[in-house]
């Protein structure tokens, strides 16, 4: 799956763009930075509620193809604004992690 | 490659720009064409560093040389110092306050990650005035 099927995903709600054509290869659920930054997998897509500018720093640092922000959190203004100068497709999804989980599994393997 | 270096000063209290020298660090390695998986263990072992050097010691420098043979990098505060580092390389053990823990900090995992990410890693600390860690991560 490529970063684009996100973008009109039922209840996503694409921020930032990033790169379309870049694949998904993983998913990976987590809230803790520094848990994420050695666990998150390359080219994974990673979803969190935590929802400021340090998730963007790991979500670069560990080159995950995208960011889901679960749970209905906000995204605040200069997040959105990093992320498109970073490059990074973020996306927040009103359901709670697992269930955000769920439906980029079920495109995965659509 | 001749040697290169690279310096941050890391204001203290902006957790917003935490994580700028790492990414800076980050994408000059990936110009000079340092191999992928080096340039990885640099960026997480450096941006473990400097976010605590942000949240646990109100900032600090970071120096980073890159020379053949290695990538050396120092971090030095003058926060409070660690009490008992091998109590703070343990996983899970983090003195991270309500605030930080809000941020997603607080796991406990930086250092354990400094140290399984760098090939060589050294913490000089003293109480009331500062700590100093250097990391090296080897090229060959
Ligand atoms: N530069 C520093 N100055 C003072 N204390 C520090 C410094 N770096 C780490 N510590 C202490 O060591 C503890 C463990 O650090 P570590 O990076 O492993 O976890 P954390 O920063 O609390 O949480 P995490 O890194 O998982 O978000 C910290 O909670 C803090 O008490
Ligand atoms: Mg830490």
């Amino acid at each position: 799956m490529t970063v684009e099927k996100l973008y009109d995903a039922a209840g996503f709600k694409t921020i930032s763009k990033g790169d379309g054509k870049k694949e998904v290869k993983a998913i990976f659920c987590c809230d803790m930075l520094s848990i994420a930054m050695s666990k998150a997998p390359a080219s994974g897509c990673w979803i969190t509620v935590v929802s400021n500018m340090n998730t963007l720093a790991v979500a670069t640092l560990t080159d995950v193809s995208c960011v889901v922000i679960a749970g209905g959190v906000a995204v605040g203004e200069d997040m959105k604004a990093k992320a498109e100068t970073e490059g990074i497709a973020l996306f927040t999804c009103e359901e709670p992690a697992f269930e955000t989980a769920l439906i980029v599994h079920d495109l995965m393997n659509a | 490659m001749s040697e290169v270096k690279l310096s941050y000063t890391i204001s203290g209290d902006d957790f917003t720009r935490a994580g700028e020298a790492s990414g800076d660090v980050k994408s000059k390695l990936k110009v000079l064409g340092v191999a992928p998986d080096i340039v990885r263990k640099v960026s997480i072992a450096l941006y473990e560093g400097e976010i605590n050097m942000v949240i646990h010691a109100h900032g600090g420098t970071i120096d980073v040389t890159i020379s053949e043979k290695e990538i050396t990098m120092v971090l030095a505060d003058h926060g409070p110092g660690i009490e008992n580092v091998e109590l703070a390389m343990q996983a899970g053990y983090s003195t991270a306050s309500e605030n930080v823990r809000a941020l997603g900090f607080g796991a406990g995992m930086g250092l354990p990650n400094m140290k399984k990410y760098s090939d060589d890693m050294n913490i000089e600390t003293r109480i009331g005035e500062g700590t100093t860690v250097t990391m090296k991560v080897f090229l060959q």
